[in-house]
């Protein structure tokens, strides 16, 4: 936790407390909320460009005088990575991007990619007091993140956070998407030799072959993991933990920490006829292959299927890039097939909207009962039933259930299947000493993020399940709390 | 990157390479695989390991020419890098002493039957093996077999090396002649198929070793997906061995054609 002597020092700075008193608190509620630009949807659904466009410097500032400097900054407990959002936003206001960007550093190792993947609609604008008190639109936190890291980006003046000296003690990070990221990043803030092992031939883990180019562009990751290799991380891609080097041998090798952010891989299926048919496809395939191999770009040997008619079974954000993607990729017809409605989609409010102005087509309260194949074993239509609401079940949500006798067909030559991931099962199954529970999670101390094993720690979706990229890193941070402490103090 | 040191050509298409891995020589065991990768726009291809050497710290992987991936690998010369190698992957193969074990390998198949045929030997078992080609000059590794193979019994389709018939023929004269506890299949599906109907109406416990499109071997994407016993598994994860009077070859055959 930031403690509360480090916030009221940081606020009663000078240049913080003028800065307050250039512009009344009534006049601050009076301005309008910024609407960051996006590309038309008629030119972006055809080509890989990013959607949303940023907001340009004279937006920004503009933005962040909504912000009122708040006594009891209430953003902060809704952010997992616990950035100090008053001081950067008002490092915007008076011009100081850079000290803006330095202060999404203090906390986050990713603040380009939190600035654009994040929920934050859901996290600290939610705990704004335009929000809680105000019943007005938060200030717009998410924009101004982004806004910040991509002005220190673009101006080539990236600031490497501060070391502390080397304690020589060696620590694993087992796998480099955003949980395992942003513990290295602290791990090596605090002085400590890190390595992260990553299993595919680029690192990123889901920030590289989930999401896709058009909502976070591979150059960004790369960008954020560079500054981590600057400040002393080590990254070995190709090994795989507990294949190519086992529990046993890190140990071996001197490592007196490992943690695990293995993530959430293993894709569902549903289990109903046809599923196995030629043209049927995880999403995790699909995007695996377009944005991994980049197999929409011609000069990649690695092939992807390119339905006219593309179906996404599906209403979480990953549905979403995936049907987008497809839009992409030449669909005449790209359709989110979701079973319950609109209301209960667990997709970001956002992508929904940006999918709808591309033309996506929904159909909400269907779901597919079996696929059928041609002569040849593509797939060439589905059988959907009607669902309808009823009562909400343990996820809160309305339970959908089918209505009776009402089905129909529909002509598809590409389904892709995101209806959830599982844990990826090689740690929980190769390490010694872990406590697993029956969704193949690994058990932690929620507060140190410590499992039954004592120097294995975990976080993100292998201890989660399937969560979001800013808890995955808000994990990865309280492990790096947790576990530098016990081994400083041996 | 892991640096290629050797290079042979078992036959005009089909290339051994010794590739530079010491962390993968270390951990595999027989019945696992890699995947490999050539070049920033390359495609990530599985391969069984064949053999390794711990103290050169080296695998050899042996790769028959079918397609531009294949093709890119087989162009690699000694002292040459593969961009990406990554592994061992999948579950080991099951070693203990059954008794007399049947090893078939057709094609390109026998090299990833090589270890399983050593390690079934050191195991105690009886191993007959059974190399399958179209071809004479298909037939490939015929003395490193026949280092660990109690028996071998070659055929080809055209009568030009071995015995004139199908790799079936060869199985089922052993069935017919003695007890046979477990047969072990690697090779085309469909020739992997009608070893297991075979094997099934004479109630000889088949495992098969499938090779299905992967993109990342881990299990995280699905490409692989086969049913077995009715039940949809990974080939990467579950696999790649299976009890082979299970698996729907029909289906892996469609499955093997998705980006032909």
């Amino acid at each position: 936790m930031l403690s509360e002597e480090y916030l009221k020092a940081e606020r009663s700075a000078s240049w913080r407390e003028e800065l307050r008193k250039t512009i009344k608190t009534k006049d601050r509620i009076q301005l309008t909320r910024v609407v960051m630009s996006s590309v038309d949807p008629k030119v972006r659904s055809r080509n890989y460009q990013e959607v949303n466009m940023g907001l340009t410097a004279e937006q920004a500032v503009a933005e962040a005088r909504r912000c009122l400097d708040c006594v009891n900054p209430t953003c902060i407990t809704g952010c997992p990575v616990e950035i100090n959002i008053p001081k950067f936003i008002k490092n915007i206001e008076r011009g100081e991007f850079l000290e803006a960007a330095k202060t999404l550093k203090e906390t986050s190792a990713l603040p380009a990619v939190c600035g654009r993947v994040c929920p934050q609609e859901h996290q600290c604008e939610k705990q704004c007091f335009y929000v809680q008190k105000l019943n007005k639109p938060s200030v717009a936190i998410g924009h101004l993140e982004r806004f910040a890291a991509d002005y220190e980006r673009e101006s080539k003046n990236i600031a490497i956070p501060e070391i502390e000296i080397a304690n020589g003690i060696k620590v694993a990070v087992i796998g480099s998407g955003p949980a395992g990221l942003s513990f290295a990043g602290d791990m090596a803030k605090k002085g400590f030799d890190v390595t992260v092992y990553e299993a595919l031939h680029e690192l990123g883990g889901v920030l590289r072959y989930g999401i896709p180019e058009f909502r976070l562009p591979n150059n960004i990751v790369k960008i954020e993991i560079e500054v981590l290799a600057k400040m002393g991380v080590k990254f070995m891609t190709n090994c795989i933990i507990g294949k190519t080097i086992s529990h046993e041998d890190l140990l071996e090798m001197g490592f007196k920490g490992i943690f695990v952010g293995s993530g959430a891989g293993l894709p569902h299926f549903m289990h109903i006829p046809g599923e196995n048919l030629n043209g049927v496809m995880s999403c995790n395939e699909y995007l695996t292959r377009v944005n991994l191999m980049d197999a929409a770009n011609p000069e990649s040997e690695t092939p992807v299927w390119r339905g006219k008619n593309v179906a996404v079974i599906g209403g979480g954000n990953t549905a979403m890039d995936a049907v987008r993607t497809a839009l992409r990729l030449g669909a005449e017809k790209a359709m989110i097939v979701y079973r319950r409605s609109e209301e209960e989609m667990p997709a970001r409010l956002e992508e929904v909207h940006h999918a709808k102005e591309e033309g996506i087509e929904f159909f909400n309260l269907h779901n597919p009962l079996k696929y059928e194949g041609d002569e040849k074993g593509c797939v060439k239509r589905m059988l959907l039933q009607r669902m309808e609401l009823g009562e909400p079940d343990s996820s809160g949500r309305r339970r959908p259930s089918p209505i009776e006798g009402d089905t129909v067909w529909m002509d598809v030559d590409q389904v892709i299947v995101s209806v959830g991931v599982s844990p990826n099962p090689l740690i929980p199954s190769t390490f010694k000493g872990l406590e697993i529970t029956k969704w193949g999670t690994i058990v932690v101390n929620c507060d140190t993020m410590q499992s039954a094993q004592h120097e294995v720690y975990a976080g993100g979706d292998i201890v989660r399940g399937g969560a979001t990229v800013i808890l995955a890193m808000g994990d990865g941070r309280k492990a790096a709390k947790g576990m530098s402490e016990a081994l400083l103090a041996k | 990157m892991n640096k290629i040191v050797g290079k042979e050509y078992l036959s005009e298409k089909i290339v051994k390479l010794e590739v530079e891995a010491p962390l993968i020589a270390k951990s595999r065991r027989a019945g696992h695989f890699v995947i490999v990768r050539i070049g920033e726009k390359g495609e990530r291809i599985p391969y069984t390991i064949a053999s390794s050497d711990i103290e050169k710290g080296t695998i050899t992987l042996v790769i028959q020419l079918v397609g531009k991936s294949s093709q890119k690998i087989c162009e690699l010369q000694v002292g040459d890098y593969i961009t990406d190698l990554v592994g061992p992957l999948g579950n080991a193969t099951h070693i203990e002493k059954y008794g007399t074990v049947v090893c078939a390998g057709g094609g390109v198949g026998i090299a990833p039957m090589l270890p399983i045929i050593e390690a079934m030997s050191k195991a105690g078992n009886k191993v007959i093996a059974v190399l399958a080609a179209r071809t004479k000059e298909l037939v490939i590794l015929e003395d490193q077999v026949r280092e660990f193979a109690n028996e071998v019994i070659v055929t080809t389709d055209d009568g030009s090396y071995g015995e004139k018939g199908l790799i079936t023929d060869g199985v089922e004269k052993i069935i017919k002649r003695e007890k046979v506890d477990l047969c072990v299949t690697i090779g085309p599906a469909v020739m992997m198929k009608f070893v297991a109907l075979l094997t099934e109406k004479y109630k000889v416990p088949t495992m098969a070793s499938l090779n299905t499109i992967m993109v990342d071997g881990t299990g995280m994407c699905g490409a692989c997906r086969v049913t077995v016993a009715g039940e949809t598994k990974f080939v990467c994860v579950d696999g790649p061995e299976f009890d082979a009077h299970k698996v729907d070859f029909d289906e892996m055959m469609i499955r093997l054609k998705a980006y032909k």
